[in-house]
């Protein structure tokens, strides 16, 4: 009869309310936590989605890390260093062993890489500048580029290393086909060098980590911590999430309800931390179809139209939104890339102002004087208050003519229905992990970018694109940046709508801090 | 309990029937019923006239003002007065979508029962009196239906029908605004469906009963068609037991509706029924605007009570054991 | 005897058969599977090899065989959503329902029976009264308004029980059971009572009414001409008689239980097979959904066949329609 339950579960802490929460300062700890939705897979290299890299992370180490300030530091790697132009050679870190024991050299890393660079992995844009990864020797490692890369070592702090021999047992060395929704051992086992070792996924359910006593940063990235165990609980609703905070039951929920945070913060044994997150939300509106997929218009494709694109644009009163459903939590967005990553500029980030009149009479011109009918297509569990941003865009663009039909759907539907381009007119959240503007245009800007849905097309803005990963002059870069932007915001395929501001609630004696990418680092985790 | 209700005097006119009857003295001798057929005829009479009396029109988007949304109501400090009742996360008025969101759940549980009684009183009436292979097909039915709960089979046929609509759209079709109209269909279809069995049984139980009386077996002899005699004679004396089941059914369908729609499964949250914003509301709970979900509870119940006090009413009152 | 039991075999089998090929028909009204297992991408042929592999272009009688053979066999294939056997899925869930369904279910019988008894004996007093208004109440109390309002008083403003989950639980290898913890114990406190409630209701309200009937027949009325006690006569043979009809329905009830936990789940995010199968409704999930459909009509068809057969056992010469009594009960 094996125990899974831990010493001071709540039917400890309950029974003694108080007593639970302060007699075990300093004492080593559980921590619970929950959030709205489930990573997506444990693969490491099958889904490019927040929520599902911050628990990969916990259980798997990349070449570089990040700090609490994100910026970088030694990970698997020790050193890095450019030894030509596009040429980057990383120093291993020595005696470092897997979850279940293998030892973890540079055949490990060659092996991660070629994953990261297969068909079926969703990393392949952090990893395309790659020409070729070579073994120097056992700890050392030399990555090739396709021409000079000064942001490689930002890009592969998403790269997590799986061991090769692991792998090869159980037949996982491709990634997992998402898309198409293939199962493989790597879904819910893992077998990485990180900071906790995983003791029981139940996807949707549950997931549990231990401490690994042995990973090799505790006392060179951070102090050992005192948690000793994590419990993890996907809390879809999230009145049950704040419940759950405020009735003590866990102890860090990641996305309370921002028009909840006075509540916790006046409760003294919960705190609020907060920080401005590097996330923007905003519309796409597919320009590249003929026609919509679902629309009165019919035999033409009205986002086609510049004029409809500023339209709605200035339809979207995003102060009030910011005002109303963001609780004032939120800062209004120009472009769809946030304060932080390079390439950002205040000027930039200007809005078209809110013009309801204006908007009327640009749909006019355009041809629809009364409007026309579209579908808009929301996730419902992924960003803060994401489908009650979109019904308020329903009623304010209801205002210049155009009815929009929601269609609000859990993230795994709606990414799935955007992957299968099967969405007109969708939200997106975009956040930068790599902090270069690059990482947006490759992904979002360039033609063949895997989650431009908006089909934007733009001769100069690919090249840019190309050029601004190979480009080692900084001025010459900042340049090419600075004119992509040009392109980009002038389009109006994207109607930018806020950058998100990140608020946790905590237990007020677990100090974590609070990361600008909103992907907590549990190995910096303490209990006072 | 007795299903048969043996109470078919031929009178002069039907008012004075009515005021005669036992059933209008036992009505006038409990206040409590008075009292709930009045809500009850209230929360018609307001679903009736909604779009006559309500202040504001809360399933056009272009009228809703975003910028009120979170008005507490209008005795609070903050509220306005447009508002009686404060408005919700869209600036949506409390008041109008509560008139609005009865005038969802009685349509969908008046619509749900007619539909469960008409399938249930045709097969309950056909089964009693031809007997044989329609008795047998028809108990069997009723039986396979008994086995899966009316929740389960909604919640099937809801999530079938997403299915299809899926891929209608991803087909090409364009589907605007029908989906608000579709989900209300698929709520009546779906909890009305459910619930034939408990007709079919006490219908066919009272044809039975009915069949062997002297007078259907006088009018058989003398050549009488037998959908005559079913339409004519018998349907008349199983309608007080229907009734009973019929109000009863509403009070549940609308439960399940709200149910439904709390799930998150019944009518979307741009034409919120009251179990929709009772969902909506749950999220401010705690943040202090208890309003937008402590109206619509309050709205369910007292119409749930009501007719279920109605029903239990009628159900005493229809049977003569027990008085 | 035998041939009884025979043919109640043979009509449950075929009621099985019916509900199997309701499940079946979903699969085939949901549209092709091949789309939601590929991507857009992949290449007619790509599809043609797997519908093939799939057996989609089988006769549909074969597929339905096919269906039906592997149910038997407690397999329904692999879920469109998590991509592993449904069955292992609602194996997994399986303990938090039935825990919790287990609980509530003797809540409203230990409940429901003595109150309903209170009020048949005692039909007009003011606590009989009292208690049919506030059991009605009960009944107009939608599961969710219920659950809602608990954790807000219970878990937030006075923080005594937990409002989520099932707490601590211990793994017998083949079971995980919240019953060996007292935090198991805590959170299964609120889930049970309002899933319970509602139950609770209708057995007390049966239960007077069947008491109400019995005390008006001759034997009991024979029974106080002779100048038994009351309490002989209420406890020894009225109960006793009213007993049999109730528990033929409360176990019938059961099933329902399974079903309606899919909302009590839903609020106290109890990880059952409830939360599991309202997920697979909103990602149309059919191999879930199918094996959901097919696992309660199994739970119901078995209770009623018992509950039939016990019938027969006992008084052979019962012609029983439970089927009335169930019409008779919502």
């Amino acid at each position: 009869m094996k125990m899974t339950s831990y010493a001071l579960g709540f039917g400890l802490a309950v029974a003694s309310a108080t007593a639970g929460l302060t007699a075990t300062s300093a004492d080593a700890k559980p921590l619970r936590w929950a959030s709205q939705g489930d990573a997506l897979t444990l693969d490491p290299h099958a889904q490019n989605e927040g929520p599902t890299s911050t628990m990969i992370s916990q259980m798997y180490d990349s070449l570089i890390l990040r700090d609490a300030e994100l910026k970088k530091i030694p990970g698997l790697a020790t050193s890095w260093s450019a030894v030509e132009p596009s040429v980057w050679e990383f120093k291993l870190r020595e005696g470092v062993t897997f979850h279940e024991g293998q030892p973890f050299t540079a055949d490990d890393v060659v092996f991660s890489f070629n994953r990261a660079l297969s068909e079926t992995s969703d990393f392949k844009n952090y990893v395309n500048s790659i020409e070729e990864v070579k073994k120097v020797d056992d700890f050392t490692v030399r990555i090739t580029t396709k021409g000079p890369n000064p942001i490689l070592p930002d890009q592969i702090t998403s790269i997590r290393i799986m061991d090769e021999e692991w792998s090869r047992e159980h037949g996982v060395e491709k990634p997992q086909d998402y898309a198409s929704q293939e199962e493989t051992f790597a879904v819910r086992n893992t077998n990485g060098t990180g900071p906790f070792i995983l003791t029981q996924r139940d996807p949707g359910i549950e997931t549990k980590l231990k401490v690994n006593d042995g990973w090799w940063g505790w006392g060179v990235t951070d102090p050992k911590t005192n948690v000793t165990e994590v419990t993890y609980t996907p809390v879809a609703n999230a009145s049950t999430r704040v419940a759950a905070l405020l009735s003590g039951e866990v102890d860090y929920v990641l996305d309370p309800p921002l028009q909840d945070l006075k509540r916790i913060d006046a409760q003294p044994n919960l705190k609020v931390e907060q920080i401005n997150q590097i996330r923007t939300i905003f519309y796409g509106l597919d320009v590249g179809a003929d026609q919509l997929r679902n629309s009165s218009v019919t035999g033409k494709n009205p986002f086609q139209d510049p004029k409809v694109r500023e339209a709605m644009y200035k339809a979207i009163d995003v102060e009030a939104i910011k005002a109303k459903t963001m609780r004032g939590l939120s800062f209004p967005a120009g472009i769809i890339t946030s304060p932080g990553v390079h390439g950002f500029t205040e000027d930039l980030d200007a809005r078209l102002p809110y013009d309801v009149d204006a908007a009327r009479s640009l749909l006019a011109e355009a041809g629809y004087p009364d409007g026309f009918e579209i579908h808009l297509d929301c996730p419902n569990n992924r960003s803060n208050n994401d489908e009650a941003i979109c019904q308020a865009t329903v009623g304010m663009l209801a205002q210049i003519g155009i009815k929009a039909n929601l269609n609000a759907r859990p993230k795994s539907i709606h990414f799935k229905a955007l992957q299968n381009k099967e969405s007109d007119f969708y939200m997106l959240g975009w956040g930068v992990p790599t902090l270069d503007s690059h990482y947006v245009f490759s992904y979002l800007g360039a033609s063949d970018g895997s989650w431009n849905f908006t089909n934007f097309s733009d001769a100069r803005l690919d090249e840019l694109t190309d050029a601004m990963e190979v480009e080692t002059d900084s001025a010459k870069r900042d340049a090419m940046i600075a004119e992509a932007w040009d392109i980009l915001k002038a389009s109006n395929v994207y109607l930018p709508l806020h950058h998100q501001v990140i608020a946790w609630g905590l237990n007020a004696d677990l100090e974590l801090p609070i990361v600008p990418n909103d992907s907590p680092a549990l190995r910096m985790a303490m209990w006072k | 309990m007795a299903t048969e209700p043996d109470i078919d005097v031929r009178a002069p006119s039907l008012l004075a029937r009515a005021r005669d009857s036992d059933l209008w003295f036992s009505f006038t001798r409990s206040p409590v019923v008075v009292v709930a057929a009045s809500v009850t005829a209230l929360y018609f009479l307001a679903a009736l006239l909604a779009p006559l009396i309500s202040p504001h029109n809360p399933f056009d988007p272009g009228s809703l003002v975003y910028s009120d949304a979170f008005t507490p109501p209008a005795w609070v400090e903050g509220g306005q007065a447009t508002y009686l009742l404060g408005t919700d996360d869209q600036g949506r008025d409390i008041l109008s979508t509560l008139i609005y969101g009865a005038r969802i759940s009685l349509l969908v549980g008046f619509a749900a029962v007619m539909l469960s009684a008409v399938i249930g009183i045709t097969l309950g009436i056909l089964a009693g009196y031809l007997g044989g292979i329609v008795e047998t097909i028809t108990m069997r039915a009723a039986d396979v239906q008994l086995t899966v709960p009316g929740i389960l089979v909604a919640l099937m046929i809801d999530g079938v029908v997403r299915i299809k609509l899926k891929e209608w759209s991803a087909g090409g079709g364009f589907i605007g605004d029908m989906h608000e109209t579709i989900s209300l269909f698929v709520l009546i279809f779906a909890i009305g469906l459910s619930d034939w069995p408990q007709y079919a049984r006490v219908v066919r139980g009272a044809t039975m009963v009915e069949k062997g009386k002297e007078y259907v077996q006088a009018a058989k002899v003398i050549g009488v068609h037998p959908l005559f005699i079913m339409i004519r004679h018998i349907l008349p004396n199983v309608l007080g037991p229907v009734l009973v089941l019929a109000t009863i059914g509403l009070a549940l369908a609308i439960i399940a509706e709200a149910t439904l729609s709390f799930l998150g499964v019944g009518m979307p949250p741009t034409t919120p029924s009251l179990g929709t914003l009772i969902r909506i509301g749950n999220n401010f709970l705690f943040s202090g605007e208890w309003w937008i979900t402590f109206f619509p509870c309050i709205a369910l119940i007292l119409l749930v009570l009501s007719v279920n006090l109605l029903g239990d009413w009628l159900r005493d009152a229809l049977n003569p054991k027990l008085r | 005897m035998l041939s009884y039991v025979i043919r109640r075999l043979i009509q449950a089998a075929i009621v099985m058969l019916v509900v199997a090929f309701v499940s079946f028909s979903m699969f085939t009204f949901a549209g092709d599977p091949v789309n939601n297992m590929v991507g857009q991408e992949a290449s007619q042929e790509d599809r043609e090899l797997l519908r093939e592999r799939l057996g989609l272009n089988d006769p549909f009688i074969v597929q339905f065989g096919r269906f039906v053979v592997n149910a038997v066999q407690g397999q329904f294939g692999l879920s469109y959503q998590l991509q592993r056997p449904v069955e292992d899925l609602i194996a997994e869930r399986m303990p938090a329902t039935l825990e919790l369904v287990a609980v509530s279910a003797v809540l409203a019988l230990a409940v429901g029976i003595p109150f309903g008894v209170m009020c048949g004996i005692n039909r007009d007093g003011w606590f009989s009264r009292t208690l049919l208004t506030v059991s009605l109440v009960g009944v107009s109390l939608p599961t969710f308004v219920i659950g809602i309002f608990m954790i807000y008083l219970f878990s937030v403003t006075w923080g005594l029980l937990p409002s989520f989950g099932r707490g601590p639980t211990v793994d017998l290898g083949w079971w995980s059971t919240g019953f060996l913890t007292t935090g198991g114990w805590l959170a299964l406190i609120m889930p049970s009572i309002t899933l319970s409630l509602f139950q609770t209701t209708l057995i007390l309200r049966l239960v007077r009414a069947e008491m109400l009937e019995v005390m008006r027949t001759d034997y009991i009325k024979f029974g106080r001409a002779r100048g038994l006690s009351n309490k002989a006569i209420n406890f020894g043979h009225a109960l006793r008689n009213t007993l049999v009809p109730v528990i033929t329905i409360a176990g019938l009830n059961i099933g329902s239980l399974i079903a309606f936990s899919i909302i009590t789940e839903t609020v106290f995010n109890w990880p059952g097979m409830g939360l599991l199968f309202i997920k697979a409704v909103e990602f149309a999930d059919v191999p879930i959904m199918a094996a959901y459909l097919v696992m309660v009509a199994f739970v119901f068809v078995v209770i009623n066949l018992v509950v039939d057969l016990l019938y027969f056992a006992v008084d052979p010469r019962l012609k029983i329609d439970t089927g009335a009594a169930v019409g008779r009960l919502s």
